[in-house]
């Protein structure tokens, strides 16, 4: 029972907003040293687990790239493309990106988007420039549904595809178990929660249009 | 044959050049921080099956106690002023995306192409690090190719890296720190003792209970640990298999499937996801840390009821 200590330090040093590096380190310590490790054999499980996961960090090679076409003008141009169409506001843009987002993950595209290659450069400008002009409260909160759409749109399309990681360790747990399942079977009842998960998140984003607060124009 | 340390190679040169810069910039007065930050992860990517368990361990902790004691500034390297961006933007129009879409379509490609390439008979690439490799190859195309496109200085491939890397800051180690703390409590136990806690407070006599308590307790865990893949095998094993299909006869295939992403419910709620979560916040310039969680929140506690009641609907053919 002591080991639950570490997600106690987790808890509360999150909530105290505490840097999360050190909050993280501080729970391996906590968990590990009530598991009866020494605090030296804890830091060398840390570090061993720090150096197989560094895969997790490979995508911050995209950032470069990103960067280059945003110094070339790329969000100006995503606005520019937005503010092309009358009808276009934060609520549909976001919604037509969510439908996108679902189908492609859906299909096994989960990589083909993501939030440094396309929510900061390009669905964040666009969804901004369409709810333009907006106060910087309103802002921050375009940009963060902005990101959670994303989120949304992923998590509720990958399990419709037969090979996505969840699916196979479902199948594979259920194997051990004694019990055969086909990655088709999972992947169909993944269906239902996805066309929730569009009605539901879709509804509160045309919801959130009416949200924003209109803006005058002339603040000079 | 092609594969993961290629990558790290390129992960580690690219940090070491932040680093660099960042070393260089005179106007940003935690440069010393910086470039200890940056040149500590390179270390990592260039030479951290060197280093030993207890070296990769002291190294993490350095690397938490550099951001934590705040020494982690913002460079801010020359780049263009906005009404430059406006222009170039006006110049390039709609050929300013053409880069950005070369990243998912050599993503695409390279994850179906390369897992067939042979030589001599052994793969070419990894297959197993397929789409890795296909995301590093397209970012470094994309690289070279928005830089050529737009006549781009040279140097500005990695300035504008750096500039990026620096507005997201410690939040860029987070993922990989909580996978490797994800590891210690898998060590210490942490997840088995919350499975017999979870296991023990679930009422086992009525269905529409066992239901609710395997989708509420995949979403709690999840959120408690980080992790939806952490939850499952101790939530499915400890309430699913031996009560909700064990007992009551639910179809695996549809217990399995909703639980999983009832388990994703949690996920959207949790700091500890970071790279879904707070990397965003950190890359959006967002004021609030949780405010991608609070955005997320309304739907992830909706679709969990929505779990339940699908779950509860759907599983149970008889």
């Amino acid at each position: 029972m002591l080991t639950l200590l570490g997600v106690a330090v987790i808890v509360l040093g999150f909530a105290l907003r505490f840097n999360p590096l050190l909050v993280v380190i501080a729970a391996a310590m906590t968990s590990g040293l009530a598991a009866g490790l020494t605090a030296v054999e804890v830091l060398a499980a840390f570090g061993k687990a720090f150096n197989t996961n560094r895969y997790v960090s490979v995508a911050w090679l995209v950032l470069p790239a990103i960067g280059v076409l945003e110094r070339a003008g790329l969000r100006e141009q995503a606005r520019r493309t937005i503010q092309g169409l009358r009808a276009a506001t934060a609520g549909r843009i976001l919604l037509a990106y969510l439908a996108l987002r679902q189908i492609a993950a859906a299909l096994g595209l989960t990589q083909v988007a993501g939030q440094a290659q396309t929510v900061r450069p390009l669905l964040a400008p666009m969804a901004e420039a369409a709810a333009d002009p907006l106060s910087d409260d309103d802002r921050q909160r375009v940009r963060a549904i902005s990101a959670a759409t994303d989120n949304i749109g992923l998590f509720f399309g990958e399990d419709i595809f037969l090979a996505i990681g969840s699916i196979l360790l479902i199948v594979g747990f259920l194997d051990q178990s004694g019990i055969t399942v086909e990655p088709l079977a999972l992947s169909v009842w993944a269906i239902p929660s996805a066309i929730a998960a569009f009605l539901i998140h879709g509804a509160r984003l045309l919801l959130f249009d009416r949200t924003l607060k209109p803006q005058a124009e002339d603040a000079a | 044959m092609i594969g993961l340390p290629l990558v790290y190679l390129l992960s580690g040169v690219m940090f070491a050049a932040f680093a660099g810069l960042s070393l260089a910039d005179r106007e940003n007065p935690k440069r010393l921080g910086n470039a200890a930050f940056w040149g500590l992860f390179a270390l990592s990517f260039l030479a951290g099956d060197h280093l030993g368990d207890l070296g990769n361990g002291v190294l993490a902790l350095a690397l938490a106690v550099i951001a934590g004691a705040g020494q982690l500034g913002v460079g801010v390297p020359k780049t263009t002023s906005p009404d430059q961006r406006e222009s170039l933007a006006a110049r390039y129009g709609a050929r300013l995306f053409v880069p950005a879409l070369v990243i998912p379509v050599l993503v695409l490609a390279g994850s179906l192409v390369f897992k067939r390439l042979t030589l001599h008979g052994t793969p070419l690439v990894d297959p197993k690090q397929a789409t890795l490799i296909s995301l590093a190859l397209a970012a470094l195309v994309a690289a070279v190719l928005a830089q050529v496109m737009f006549r781009q200085p040279p140097a500005s491939a990695v300035q504008e890296g750096r500039r990026l890397m620096d507005l997201v800051g410690w939040a860029a180690l987070l993922p990989q720190m909580l996978a490797a703390l994800g590891a210690v409590f898998a060590l210490a136990g942490v997840g088995k003792t919350i499975g017999e806690l979870a296991v023990m407070i679930t009422p086992a006599d009525s269905r529409f209970a066992a239901v609710a308590a395997y989708c509420l307790g995949m979403a709690v865990f999840t959120i408690m640990m980080g992790n939806a893949f952490a939850a499952f095998p101790v939530m499915t094993g400890g309430i699913a298999l031996p009560l909700v299909i064990g007992r009551f006869g639910g179809d695996p295939a549809v217990v399995c499937a909703i639980g999983m992403l009832s388990g994703f419910c949690g996920t959207l709620l949790t700091p500890l996801a970071a790279n879904f979560n707070l990397v965003p916040a950190a890359l959006l310039q967002l004021k609030d840390r949780y405010a991608v969680i609070r955005a997320q929140a309304p739907t992830a506690v909706l679709m969990l009821i929505v779990n339940v009641i699908l779950m509860n609907a759907l599983a149970f053919h008889a």
